[in-house]
């Protein structure tokens, strides 16, 4: 029953390569995007508010 | 009319709002892409064409689409930066770029797998396929281009001309099927006629469509939220969010 499916009557190589790298690269996105906004939380820690410069808000 | 829409121009009023946005366009991503795949690998029956290869339909034509959609919309804020000199804006077409380049590999790459068993050939170089592959050369121009600058708002204004001179290749895309001789086939489904597709079919492209949409908001949001932390340290509002404090 599950094998069927899976053999997709002959395609399964071309669906499920499609289908898993298809997969494979939207995790990949969603993991470099959680990596990338932790070191960015850090290092705006790390740099705190500036002395002078912008006010809260922003100017635009 | 006293609403003042450059109010949310400023990131420091978007970014809470963005962020209460997320998980509604997740959830709801990760819902329609359960129902969509179960419609499509499941429901579905076997086309008496193509037989079962033609279950790529399901990511190939929702990426496509998105890969298009994506570069418009990317020019659409790269437009308002230029006009208006909005950061925020310009963070909105930086956020698109990555999704949109991903989009578009996934509609090449599934296109190739789809390809080969129905025409005998993974790549041709017919008009829809290279103007295809031009799409993901964009994106990936406009990220090395943001890369190459240091000066981020001398990166927007420079990203947003190149964003605004590659949007003539978005229909050169969509008309490729008409106005050469393609392998790639025409629509399957236009506005203007009945689709050429069983209904069962159609609305699990539909479904996909949907979640590949609701996918791309919620990542491109999330990015967005990203590079304002990312440009906007030092001002007083980032520095002030419990996320920067517990980081």
């Amino acid at each position: 029953m599950m094998s069927t499916f899976f053999a997709m009557n002959g395609y399964g190589f071309y669906i499920w390569i499609a289908y898993g790298v298809a997969a494979l690269v939207l995790a990949l996105e969603l993991f470099a995007l959680r990596s990338r906004r932790r070191s960015v939380l850090a290092e705006a820690r790390l740099t705190g508010p500036d002395e002078v410069g912008y006010p809260a808000g922003g100017a635009e | 009319m006293s609403l003042n829409w450059f109010k949310y121009a400023s990131p420091a009023t978007f970014y809470p709002v963005a962020g209460k946005m997320i998980p509604w366009f997740a959830w709801s991503a990760a819902l329609l892409a359960a129902v969509g795949l179960y419609v499509g690998l499941v429901v579905a029956p076997t086309d008496f064409q193509q037989g079962d290869a033609y279950r790529i339909i399901f990511i190939h034509v929702p990426a496509a689409w998105m890969s298009m959609f994506l570069y418009v919309v990317m020019a659409l804020w790269s437009a308002l930066a230029l006009g208006f000199n909005t950061r925020l804006s310009a963070m909105m077409a930086q956020a698109i770029a990555p999704t949109g380049a991903l989009m578009t590999f996934v509609a090449l790459w599934t296109g190739a797998f789809w390809g080969r068993p129905t025409w005998g050939t993974y790549w041709a170089w017919d008009a829809r396929m290279t103007s295809e592959l031009i799409l993901l050369f964009l994106y990936l121009g406009v990220i090395a281009l943001r890369n190459a600058i240091d000066d981020p708002r001398r990166a927007d204004r420079a990203c947003a001309v190149l964003t605004l001179t590659g949007v003539v290749n978005v229909p050169i895309i969509y008309f490729s099927v008409h106005w050469w001789n393609t392998l790639h086939q025409g629509s399957s489904v236009s506005l203007t006629k009945a689709p050429a597709m069983a209904a069962i079919m159609l609305t699990g492209m539909l479904v996909m469509t949907f979640a590949a949409w609701f996918y791309a908001i919620a990542v491109s949001l999330a990015r967005a939220r990203t590079i304002m932390i990312e440009r906007e340290r030092g001002a007083a509002w980032v520095s002030e969010l419990t996320e920067v404090r517990n980081a």
